[in-house]
């Protein structure tokens, strides 16, 4: 129920007290200012943690291999461990619905040439799976397919910055590249938010790497990424499972951490999570413990208030107000105060964000933001904080007695 | 109109009790103008605050426009107050920061009317106080006698039963005493009931019935001929 005449007599009594309002107020607004802040530091904190590993897929797992340091069912140690097509075959049917996307790779440096242009890039030979694992922005031309791997097609989707110095802005698409002495054809250019070395790759299709390079069917190393409903602990206990597998298929010792390593974002991301909620709690506790002291001073303020106004209350119960409506008087008052002030510190808390996130940068905190929701919580609580905060005040005022506030002293 | 019986009301002053009221019979018709006299410490305000249901006596009964007042919650009591009683106070009790208009009106707030029916009705009883040129004015901006005055309007404005007068020149000059008197004779001309508390021959001299109290007992109940104060306006 909107009583317009109710809010008359509150605004009225506030105007009347404008100082002693305000100073009210000043702790709740304090309390505020102080958790906005502090929450849009760890926020920024958080972004700064996704925006490090934006390079890759979060849900990424990386198979590479090595020298043994164990010896094992009689073989010796230092023997190489080397992944083969069939191995990725293995891992992608036999673990088809943990995994989500995945992709062999072969690594090679090249001399690239256009014209007279010349440079030294890495070359990548990849399976279509590896865009989404890599989270490469194809912006013009198209990946490498699957048509490519089947015929071993000499086609390659160069990174952004191979175009642009290669090219000097001119576009790339169907023009040939030569890489050490053989003639590709670029299909694709692409862009990635992991940094520039990131964008000085030129991809290739693994088989047709694996002809011309060595003749073989040899990998480096195999991405994946794992079924994104999994939980950081499945997602950990999947890739334990998959290291144990692998070691078995390779006669390599369980405890060799040599041979076979794997790594796998999840268990990154589990630390990332724990500590980001530690702070978060640890953030909750000293805001809400700071807007307490605020209710706390608020609550103080609005007995004061009471005691001051006693006589005009015994006036009022003199003229025929209902305890109900001195009540809601008071409380109306200290909810307003409360919530007013608790958004002038939002703003204010929002705006030093907003000033300050330049200079943040520089400590590794992206985009301190505050969200919606937040702003939605906040003013709930502040309602309720100034409930709290008013309520025994208006108890008391309540209970004045008329008889006894119109003595005359 | 107003009928009390076997009224008694102690107070408890630290391990004793004090007894203010010892029994109070008393029987008020419509239309009286009445006196309530008595030295402080006779109980008279006890009396009248008891009648204006800010306080609740002991034992006895009150029968207030044929409504037995009893066991009254805070609730209940508002709403008489409201609908049966208008207030005189000595020091008038306008609100500070309301300007007379406003402090006119309050009551009828608490009885649910409309801001503009209210204004309406407050424009009316402060006209009929002679104030209406001074409605916006701030009561620190008024004078003594003109505080009064805007006083008896909001007492006047809920239309109540019974007006009650604490000592309602108590804290004023013997003219100004005088223009508050003549104007409650009219009010009680025009039928109005009113009870007035005072300790001041004079002005009880000008209510026609005077009941004086002490020690908690009504010594003497008479009716007087009514002298008329001159108004000075």
């Amino acid at each position: 129920m909107f009583d317009i005449d109710l809010w008359r007599e509150i605004f009225q009594s506030i105007n009347k007290n404008r100082t002693r309002s305000l100073l009210s107020g000043f702790t709740v607004t304090f309390a505020i200012l102080l958790f906005t802040i502090l929450f849009g530091l760890a926020n920024g904190l958080n972004n700064t943690f996704s925006k490090t590993f934006v390079d890759e897929a979060s849900n990424a797992i990386f198979i590479r291999t090595g020298k043994t340091s164990k010896a094992h069912k009689g073989l010796q140690a230092g023997r190489r461990i080397q992944l083969k097509n069939q191995d990725f075959v293995y891992i992608k049917e036999d673990f088809d619905s943990e995994t989500e996307y995945i992709a062999s790779k072969v690594f090679k440096n090249i001399t690239a040439s256009y014209k007279n242009k010349k440079n030294n890039y890495s070359l990548i030979a990849v399976n279509p799976d590896n865009q989404y694992v890599e989270k490469s922005k194809v912006y013009s031309g198209r990946y490498v397919n699957q048509l490519d791997i089947d015929n071993q097609t000499k086609v390659i989707v160069i990174g952004r910055l191979v175009e642009d110095e290669l090219f000097s802005r001119t576009s790339a698409l169907g023009k040939n590249i030569n890489l050490s002495g053989i003639s590709y054809k670029v299909v694709g250019v692409f862009s990635d938010d992991g940094g520039d070395d990131e964008e000085r790759i030129i991809y290739m299709p693994l088989s047709t790497a694996q002809q011309i390079y060595g003749n073989n069917d040899y990998v480096d190393q195999i991405n994946l990424t794992y079924n994104p409903d999994f939980d950081y602990n499945q997602a950990i206990d999947f890739g334990l499972d998959l290291e144990k597998k692998l070691k078995n298929r390779f006669n390599v010792a369980s405890n060799d951490q040599r041979a076979i390593r794997i790594f796998n974002r999840a268990m990154q991301n589990k630390g990332i999570n724990q500590m980001t909620s530690v702070l978060g709690i640890l953030i909750l506790i000293i805001g809400m413990g700071t807007l307490i002291a605020g209710v706390i001073g608020i609550s103080n303020i609005m007995i004061f208030i009471v005691k001051e106004r006693t006589k005009e209350i015994g006036i009022r119960k003199a003229l025929g107000a209902s305890p109900k409506s001195i009540v809601s008087i008071i409380l109306i008052e200290s909810i307003l105060i409360t919530t007013l002030a608790g958004y002038l510190g939002l703003l204010v808390g929002v705006g030093v964000l907003e000033w300050a996130s330049p200079v943040l940068k520089t400590y590794f905190i992206t985009d301190p933001s505050v969200s919606k929701s937040l702003v939605i919580s906040a003013t709930l609580t502040l309602i309720g904080a100034g409930t709290l905060a008013g309520y025994l005040p208006a108890k008391k005022a309540s209970k004045i007695k008329p008889i006894v506030a119109l003595r005359d002293d | 109109m107003l009928e009390i019986n076997q009224l008694h009301k102690s107070y408890a002053i630290g391990d004793s009790s004090l007894h203010v009221l010892k029994g109070i019979d008393l029987s008020v018709a419509k239309g009286e103008m009445v006196a309530i006299m008595g030295s402080s410490g006779s109980g008279k305000s006890t009396l009248l605050n008891i009648i204006g249901m800010l306080d609740e006596a002991d034992s006895g009964e009150y029968v207030l426009d044929s409504v037995t007042i009893k066991n009254l919650t805070e609730k209940k009591a508002a709403i008489y107050r409201n609908k049966f009683l208008g207030f005189i106070f000595q020091s008038f009790n306008l609100i500070n920061y309301k300007n007379a208009l406003e402090n006119v009106a309050l009551p009828l707030y608490y009885q649910g009317l409309k801001r503009k029916e209210r204004q309406e009705k407050a424009r009316f009883h402060l006209q009929k106080v002679g104030l209406l040129d001074w409605q916006t004015h701030l009561p620190s901006e008024l004078s003594g006698g003109q505080k009064q005055r805007v006083a008896i309007a909001r007492a006047l404005a809920s239309n109540p039963k019974l007006l009650l007068a604490d000592e309602p020149t108590g804290a004023l000059d013997t003219t100004t005493s005088s223009d508050i008197m003549a104007f409650l004779q009219q009010l009680n001309d025009e039928g109005k009931t009113i009870l007035i508390v005072t300790h001041e021959e004079d002005i009880a001299a000008m209510c026609k019935r005077i009941i004086r109290l002490r020690d908690g007992i009504i010594m003497e109940d008479k009716i007087v001929t009514q002298v008329r104060a001159e108004p000075h306006v």
